[in-house]
């Protein structure tokens, strides 16, 4: 089985503690070598699972917890953001996700909304479960210098 | 590291400047909005949020500048963001947000 280092924290649900979280993974992300963009990239997304979370606990009032898991790979982070309180309709939200399009007038715009499309663009692999409370679970590969076979720099320099 | 979020308004005749420094996020941005969207309000004024000194910024950012920009076009005041650091002008341009709210061109790196 591929080794790993297993760190979890769990906060109260409340937004006071989304900055906390957010300097737990910068620090997980330094040691483990991503790079500045990278470590940007995940206090982003892990943030904003964070605010979900929270939100989903503010509307369901029964102050519950919410636990954050990092899974610590030679090759990867992954992250899980897990809620303990109600399920929310997965098929409402995605709806609601996407970047700003030309033809929506400005009185439409939603003011909510680019939490997940955000996850989505920063990192590599999301996935969201809805069954006991809501999981993110978001993946963030290492890339270290080394040119992989898959790499387009080897198209780029034939 | 200063992750809360502290504001400062310099006022001048035409022009307010709204000075930002921290972090904004589900904690902080509902004390942003209820300083901001009063200021929107004041018809025929320009309002720059300089944001030089905030080092991280999330969608609950995006979503107060979004009310910010609705409410300055419903009460025909200006607002202009200034002084992005890259990495919070990175998200007004992977949400295409950047079309419709005034961004300053000039371009500072972090610090």
């Amino acid at each position: 089985m591929e080794q790993f280092d297993f760190v979890e924290i769990k906060v109260p649900a409340k937004p006071e503690y989304v900055g906390v979280v957010r300097l737990s993974v910068s620090g997980v992300a330094n040691r483990m070598g991503f790079s500045y963009e990278d470590i940007e990239d995940l206090k982003v997304a892990i943030s904003e699972a964070m605010t979900n979370a929270t939100t989903h606990a503010y509307e369901e009032s029964d102050g519950g917890e919410v636990t954050i898991g990092f899974g610590l790979y030679e090759n990867r982070l992954e992250v899980m953001v897990a809620d303990h309180g109600g399920s929310f309709d997965l098929a409402k939200v995605k709806e609601g996700i996407g970047p700003y399009r030309q033809s929506e007038s400005i009185e439409d715009l939603r003011e909510g909304g680019f939490g997940l499309f955000l996850i989505n663009a920063l990192m590599d692999k999301v996935e969201i479960k809805n069954e006991y409370g809501v999981i993110v679970l978001m993946t963030k590969y290492l890339h270290t210098n080394e040119v992989g076979l898959d790499d387009d720099q080897i198209s780029a320099t034939q | 590291m200063n992750i809360n979020l502290d504001v400062e308004l310099v006022e001048k005749e035409t022009t307010m400047h709204l000075l930002l420094s921290g972090e904004i996020d589900a904690y902080t941005a509902p004390k942003l909005k209820e300083q901001l969207l009063p200021l929107t309000k004041r018809t025929g004024m320009e309002l720059l949020v300089d944001l030089e000194k905030v080092n991280y910024m999330d969608s609950t950012g995006l979503g107060v500048f979004i009310s910010a920009l609705k409410s300055s076009k419903e009460y025909d005041s200006k607002l202009k963001l200034v002084h992005l650091q890259d990495r919070v002008r990175r998200l007004f341009e992977i949400t295409s947000l950047d079309s419709i709210i005034t961004i300053e061109s000039t371009v500072r790196g972090g610090n």
